[in-house]
């Protein structure tokens, strides 16, 4: 296991109290796993992507560990976490169009960047990756704002594995990018898996069908929780959770008209996190609730690496 | 690059036709009679002498001409650099008068602009990551900003300079003393320079302080610095570059602020009693010398345009993004 997750609690402080954004959530990463993590909007996704490398103002961890090569992650330090990020745990922002200084030529930032960090700048290796990624290197004596949106993508890809993070956490890098983008930004990463530059990867998103491409794992989340963990290929083709099968009835089919049926979403919104109701956070739109379901669904795990968090299965 | 710079002269060439036209109209249709207001001074009484002073006169300024001719004239001398001759220090000519006071101008606002900037923003970017002084100093910046100048003058003018001696309250230098390059005069000149100095300094400066402030946390919650946190850099590093580009809107602020400042000494220089344009405005208003008059505006317009386009050059400079909106953009 190079991650360990376990009982990670994190809130956000709020003038009305605390928004239990991840309420206990548990799972592993082994070396060299991608790990796609997909959820709706508040589902706690975003929060646990930050949770691993930075924590914003609001946040506070209420209980649990972070376990990364054997070595617990100060989480909640923000001064003793700096040693970990960038060299073991990275992150491609989900704002990765705005990430660089505009004012700076991007070599020199990034030199910059690497001598603050107290690594030299090896500037053959830092055109490789470029070129790996499909970026000339006369872009580095370029501007931010003289690049594309897509280009500026892979830029802040290359420059947050530079130092070979063991854990790089990619939250919603595709969301913004057109289709044939985004499948050059997955095999951007998959080719960073390959080359060893990034051991295990965390995949933020809400997008099923892209995830199911480049990830090993799925994970789907709901209202701060774990709902199901599966194998990809599980998780797309035998889903066991209920919430798991209407997320994927949403989804539009390929060669389907929705012309004569309607596409199904699911009725209702998730509950407020901020004083949330006991038993399963499902329930009040589960179709096969039941009175057990008024007490917390334990994690269980159904065949090896696939879990699931509801009475029913 | 030539374009924008083209486009920018020709702005600027506009804005400076604009201001000269404007300069000229202003006193000739301001009530009052100051060829009048010579004779009267010269306290003749027999009618014949009067007419004639006042046909030598009007002859003199070219005010027995028609309106447009008067116009062109002005333009005419003006480009030969004549600012005519000056009504209330008879017969010195104006660009003489001028030059006499723009030094004591210049040596007023240039530091106190500059300054003022540097410090504020310097103080501004200080004061955004430390809340007690976040807390304190900056009120105090508010009430600087929202100062009057002439109200500032006047308190520091009572407290420093009557209250408690230490300055002189009023005048470029001692009234004992003949303008030379001695030591002694030199230190009078500064001792006389402090006070109206300051004034100016410290309303610029709260100003100054406050939009650095906002424009520090705005940048250091911006996206390029949560992600260079995200890469745990240090925040030496982070607030260099938020630094960096947080002082771009300042210089255009100091561009847009510049006319205000230049007004403000002009009113300082009033309080102090200091020989700069600002008292010579006055004393020309006092003594409807319009020729006066025009000059001293004339040569303000033309310094806050000259300023102006050297920030402009400054920007362009500093700021990558206004170098690529040249390439591309026609607007």
């Amino acid at each position: 296991m190079s991650l360990l997750v376990s009982e990670l609690k994190v809130h956000y402080r709020t003038l009305r109290g605390d928004v239990r954004a991840l309420d206990g959530v548990t799972f592993g990463l082994r070396d060299g796993e991608i790990l796609g993590l997909v959820g709706e909007s508040g589902c706690g996704k975003s929060t646990l992507g930050k949770s691993l490398i930075r924590m914003d103002g609001r946040m506070r961890r209420a209980g649990g560990t972070v376990v990364l090569d054997g070595r617990e992650l100060p989480i909640d330090d923000d001064r003793a976490m700096n040693a970990f990020r960038f060299r073991e745990v990275s992150l491609i922002p989900q704002y990765a169009m705005s990430a660089l200084n505009p004012t700076r030529k991007l070599r020199r930032m990034v030199g910059e960047l690497l001598r603050s960090r107290g690594a030299p700048l090896d500037a053959e290796e830092l055109e490789r990756r470029m070129s790996q990624v499909g970026l000339p290197r006369e872009v580095l004596d370029r501007y931010p704002i003289e690049l594309s949106g897509g280009m500026k993508q892979r830029m802040v890809m290359v420059i947050s594995t530079l130092l070979d993070p063991s854990l790089l956490i990619a939250d919603e890098v595709t969301s913004a990018l057109d289709v044939s983008t985004q499948k050059a930004v997955a095999r951007a990463l998959l080719g960073f898996r390959e080359r060893g530059y990034v051991k295990s990867m965390i995949f933020v998103t809400h997008d099923i069908a892209l995830t199911h491409h480049i990830a090993d794992t799925i994970m789907v989340m709901y209202a701060g929780r774990l709902a199901e963990k599966a194998p990809a290929d599980v998780i797309v083709k035998k889903p066991r959770h209920p919430y798991t099968r209407l997320l994927l009835d949403a989804l539009p089919e390929v060669g389907v008209r929705y012309a004569d049926r309607r596409l199904e979403g699911i009725a209702g919104s998730p509950p407020s996190l901020l004083d949330p109701p006991p038993g399963c956070r499902f329930r009040a739109r589960c179709p096969i609730a039941g009175d057990e379901c008024a007490e917390d669904p334990p994690v269980a795990e159904l065949t090896p690496g696939h879990h699931v968090a509801c009475w029913k299965v | 690059m030539r374009r924008y710079f083209s486009r920018k002269l020709l702005i600027y060439g506009l804005t400076f036709f604009v201001a000269v036209t404007v300069n000229w109209m202003i006193p000739r249709f301001m009530p009052g009679d100051p060829v009048a207001s010579m004779v009267a001074r010269a306290n003749v009484n027999k009618p014949e002498a009067v007419e004639a002073m006042r046909a030598y006169y009007t002859g003199l300024f070219g005010l027995d001409q028609p309106l447009w001719q008067q116009y062109a004239n002005f333009w005419g001398a003006l480009l030969r650099g004549d600012f005519g001759v000056s009504i209330w220090l008879f017969p010195t000519p104006v660009s003489e008068v001028i030059t006499r006071a723009v030094p004591y101008t210049l040596a007023l606002i240039v530091p106190s602009v500059l300054l003022s900037w540097v410090v504020g923003n310097r103080f501004g970017a200080y004061a955004a990551r430390r809340r007690l002084l976040d807390n304190t100093v900056l009120p105090v910046g508010y009430v600087l900003t929202a100062m009057p100048y002439m109200w500032l003058a006047v308190l520091l003018a009572w407290a420093f300079g009557v209250i408690l001696g230490w300055f002189p309250v009023a005048g470029g230098y001692s009234f004992s003393m003949r303008p030379n390059w001695s030591v002694t005069f030199l230190l009078d000149l500064l001792h006389h320079w402090a006070l109206p100095f300051l004034s100016l300094f410290l309303v610029a400066l709260g100003g100054w302080a406050i939009g650095m402030r906002n424009m520090i946390i705005y940048e250091l919650e911006s996206d390029y610095s949560n992600y260079l946190a995200a890469l745990g850099a240090p925040s030496r590093l982070i607030r260099r570059y938020a630094f960096r580009n947080a002082v771009l809107p300042q210089i255009t602020g100091l561009a847009l602020q510049l006319g205000v400042l230049v007004a403000g000494a002009l009113v300082t220089e009033i309080v102090f009693a200091y020989p700069g344009l600002g008292s010579l405005i006055l004393k020309a208003i006092q003594n409807k010398d319009f020729f006066l008059l025009q000059g001293t505006f004339l040569f303000i317009v033309l310094g806050v345009l000259i300023a102006n386009f050297i920030i402009d050059i400054v920007y362009v400079v500093v700021d990558p993004r206004t170098r690529a909106g040249m390439a591309g953009a026609q607007a």
